[in-house]
């Protein structure tokens, strides 16, 4: 099979790209990003030519564990995944090959980026445990790697630590998840699983770890806290894998568990992705909208959109549980387009995050602004960007989030009374996300883009190599052809769907061929060409209307000049100060915020000062907690490391025959 | 009398002579205990070997009768000459204690081994049993014994334990039982040196001085 022959041929070029770096320094190691972009869009057309045309791939190989060896299979769930992930990988690649030669490469990112992307792509296509395991642990490590590229800096290293530990707990839980699916038997190709399902208590255990295991990578709340940690420490194109890509090959391997290999569905296993997606829907984007640092608050952003995507699973599972497979295949199609999406909309912004850090040398909000003027090609994208992750029709982020209310507003049809009543409570949590989504991407947009620049870097900023704008653009006509061409992906995904789900979203029943039809055509369409024709229309008009009715004449005058004679920045909106309506709304419910005034007294020449405390009460709950417990557990336990050796002895001998006298006991 | 008779009263001698090294205070008379102990053991394994006609537990015997008979208890005795603590005994428990507590650990092992073997003919499982609790009183003894030494001649009772169990149970195979002997023969030499530069740097074989020596005396 040439479909076979050409991924060996591409994954074997990341793993020798990935050697032949390690070994190499200098401006030479430049050429790791060809090659990861053209093995990379080689795996991608694989992928599509697989989605499209049936037929899955298979392959054995005799390494790995004796007698099991290794299965890989690639079969249109894989396909459509790879396609994600290839995609991602692709534009960093591209993004990479503007790096400066002679700065910016470093032994220390350029060997790791293609073992990272060849891990994966081996995590799609592992056909059993062993195989998923083993490179789901080497895409962990790859990353905790890239993570530690700046290893000085003391926040990387906070960062990577974090990420190590809850890594670490994520494959503790698949292992047990494996573990339990392959049963006493010890069964662990993933057909044998399939063959077998656990008992309704199994199942429960297998549900929770996959959901640690996978909602850990993936940054489901409260394991979320590495996120915003480690995904900005890495360079910026490493961010919008990270970001983009990897914690999509997280949500496949609950898909993966949940959909295909834990069998058919009872009803009670979507009430904790449902659950605990609309949380971190929610609370992700608090954080994001608080927040200083713009990758910081596009890894915040992640949590939020890796959680409406749990959302539509957990909908797609009650869905399919109760026997409506249309209604699960809405449910599944809105979570697989918002993977597509989000991995395109999220590289994008962390790309051009990117852009911003090489342009100005700063993250920080408050020191960046004007940029319109001195990246304007960065700029526009970065605003098709926001513009997509805000789910703004006509562009993609839209689609996906139309069709995931479709499913909500559908929910109250399910007969078990807690999904009736989750149902609009997760919708409004939606809604509310959505919002906030919208606020949080006008602050970032507006204070980094536009207004005046806010430091001296900023003033002197230029636009990054055309390479770079390149891949930005590529990412951005992708925002706005999945936005017209909505009903085109959920046709290419249908595979997916009647593997998974075994349904169908009804197609070709829509006023035009290019219609959107979520149930049916009387309850609901999207016709984004005909809604993107009247956006443009009505826009134009508009622009049109207010040149005609304003005067006409020329004037230059300073930028907000009426009433602000103050030329300094300093007197613009702040980031601080545009999410302060929002921080009184919602700060004190959910980080206790609290403002303090300090107001020297009258003759007093000091500057009033306001200091705003916010509490992060995720961190105090599941991580301060546990680590103070386990702290004082070991140091309990310390004693035990300065016994006498007869001591030692005893609690031997005392263990033995403890264990002697309740085997005597109990046989 | 038959053969299981014999067999079983040769490993209840060797059970008796376990007590007997709980029992002594004195450094030369548990070395004798032990000398016993390993000659009784080199008889049960030789009879075993004639009575189930297999020669090659003739060889193991031998092992057990040069090595743990003879040699092995004259180079302790050696030592404790040279070493002058031929009549130092320090025991961390009280020899009616010590002589309770192993007589609970018989009845344990008696116990555990109707329990856990009650599908075997009966004559394995008393043999069994005899086994484990040698085992078994040979750790408490490395417990109750502050002396290198004597921690020495409770690691070695335990593994004539192990032999027991292991004729009885017509499993070991020779292989096993000469790499087992060796190490043996090599854990001996380690506790010997070991027990040299302990006498040299601290006076005394007393183990409790290496704790004095790390600081944490307790």
């Amino acid at each position: 099979m040439p479909e076979l022959s050409a991924l060996g041929v591409a994954l074997g070029a990341l793993t020798a790209a990935a050697l032949l770096a390690a070994l190499l320094r200098g401006r030479v190691l430049a050429l790791v990003y060809p090659v990861c972009a053209a093995a990379a869009g080689l795996i991608a057309i694989v992928d599509l030519t697989v989605l499209l045309g049936g037929g899955d791939l298979k392959a054995a190989l005799p390494i790995g564990l004796p007698a099991i060896g290794l299965h890989l299979r690639l079969d249109a769930l894989s396909a459509f995944f790879g396609i994600v992930v290839n995609g991602g990988i692709v534009a960093a690649s591209v993004y990479g090959m503007g790096l400066d030669a002679d700065h910016d490469l470093t032994p220390r990112v350029e060997p790791l980026f293609p073992l990272f992307a060849a891990a994966m792509n081996l995590v799609l296509v592992a056909d059993d445990a062993y195989a998923f395991l083993l490179s789901w642990e080497l895409m962990s490590l790859a990353s905790w790697a890239l993570v530690l590229a700046r290893h000085t800096d003391p926040e990387s290293q906070r960062a990577a630590h974090l990420y190590l530990v809850m890594a670490a707990i994520g494959t503790a839980a698949l292992l047990f998840a494996f573990g339990g699916l392959a049963g006493p038997a010890g069964g662990y190709a993933f057909d044998t699983i399939r063959a077998h399902h656990p008992a309704p208590l199994v199942a429960a255990l297998i549900l929770t770890a996959a959901l640690v295991g996978c909602g850990s990578k993936g940054g489901l709340v409260p394991l979320h806290a590495w996120l915003p940690l480690a995904h900005p420490a890495a360079p910026s194109h490493v961010s919008a894998l990270m970001s983009g890509v990897m914690t999509k090959v997280a949500i496949y391997g609950f898909v993966r568990i949940a959909l295909d290999l834990l069998g058919p569905p009872s009803w009670w296993w979507a009430l904790p992705p449902i659950v605990l997606g609309a949380v971190s829907a929610v609370l992700g984007l608090l954080y994001a909208v608080l927040d200083r640092d713009l990758k910081r608050v596009l890894a915040y952003s992640t949590i939020e959109n890796v959680g409406v995507i749990f959302v539509a699973l957990g909908l797609a599972l009650a869905f399919r549980a109760n026997g409506k497979n249309e209604a699960a295949a809405v449910a599944m199609a809105a979570g697989l387009l918002h993977v597509l999406n989000h991995s395109w909309f999220k590289s994008l912004l962390f790309l051009g995050a990117g852009a911003i850090l090489h342009a100005t040398g700063r993250r920080d909000l408050e020191g960046l602004g004007g940029l319109i003027h001195r990246m304007p090609r960065t700029a526009f994208f970065c605003l098709v960007g926001a513009l997509a992750i805000s789910a703004l029709p006509p562009l993609n982020g839209f689609v996906s989030e139309w069709l995931l209310f479709q499913a909500v507003i559908a929910a109250p049809e399910l007969p078990q009374p807690a999904l009736q009543f989750a149902s609009p409570a997760v919708g409004a949590m939606l809604a509310l996300a959505a919002a906030l989504a919208a606020a949080c991407f006008v602050r970032v947009y507006g204070i980094a883009f536009l207004g005046r620049p806010r430091s001296l870097e900023a003033a002197n900023a230029h636009d990054v190599p055309l390479i770079q704008q390149a891949a930005l653009g590529g990412l951005a006509l992708l925002c706005v052809l999945g936005g017209l061409l909505g009903s085109v992906l959920t046709w290419a995904i249908a595979p997916v769907l009647r593997a998974l789900v075994d349904g169908a979203l009804p197609a070709g029943d829509g006023p035009t061929p290019l219609s959107l039809v979520a149930f049916d055509p009387a309850r609901s369409i999207y016709d984004a060409p005909i809604l993107a024709l009247f956006i443009t229309i009505s826009s134009l008009a508009t622009a049109f209307i207010v040149h005609r009715v304003s005067e006409r004449r020329t004037r230059r005058a300073p930028a907000w000049d009426c009433g602000f004679p103050d030329p300094s920045p300093a007197t613009q909106y702040t980031a601080a100060s545009f999410a302060q309506p929002l921080r009184r709304v919602y700060g004190a419910l959910a980080f206790s915020a609290r403002d303090t005034v300090e107001m020297p007294p009258p003759g007093d020449l000091r500057p009033a000062r306001l200091s705003v405390v916010l509490v992060d009460h995720l961190w105090r709950i599941f991580y301060t907690a546990p680590g103070r417990m386990v702290l004082a557990v070991s140091l309990r336990l310390n004693v035990l490391q300065f016994l006498t050796i007869r001591r030692y002895l005893v609690l031997m001998f005392g263990a033995l025959v403890i264990l002697l006298s309740i085997a005597a006991v109990t046989t | 009398m038959n053969g299981y008779d014999i067999s079983h009263l040769l490993a209840g001698a060797m059970l008796v002579t376990s007590f007997a090294l709980l029992y002594q205070d004195r450094i030369a008379a548990v070395l004798n205990a032990f000398a016993m102990q390993s000659i009784t053991l080199a008889l049960a394994v030789a009879w075993a070997a004639w009575s189930d006609d297999r020669p090659d537990l003739y060889i193991t015997a031998l092992i057990a009768l040069a090595l743990k008979g003879i040699v092995i208890p004259l180079a302790l005795h050696r030592t404790v000459e040279r070493l002058g603590i031929h009549h130092s005994v320090e025991k961390v428990v009280g020899v009616g204690v010590a002589l309770m507590v192993g007589l609970a650990l018989t009845g344990l092992a008696q116990a555990l081994v109707v329990k856990v073997a009650s599908g075997t003919a009966s004559h394995a499982r008393e043999q069994l049993a005899l086994a484990l609790a040698i085992v078994l009183l040979g750790f408490l003894m490395m417990i109750v014994r502050r002396n290198a030494v004597t921690q020495v001649v409770g690691f070695m009772s335990m593994e004539n334990g192990l032999i027991l169990a292991a004729t009885g149970a017509r499993g070991m195979p020779l292989v096993v039982e000469v790499s087992v002997a060796f190490s043996v023969l090599i854990a001996l030499f380690v506790f010997a040196v070991f027990v040299f530069r302990i006498r040299e740097r601290f006076d005394t074989v007393d183990i409790e001085a290496l704790d004095r020596m790390r600081g944490d005396s307790r």
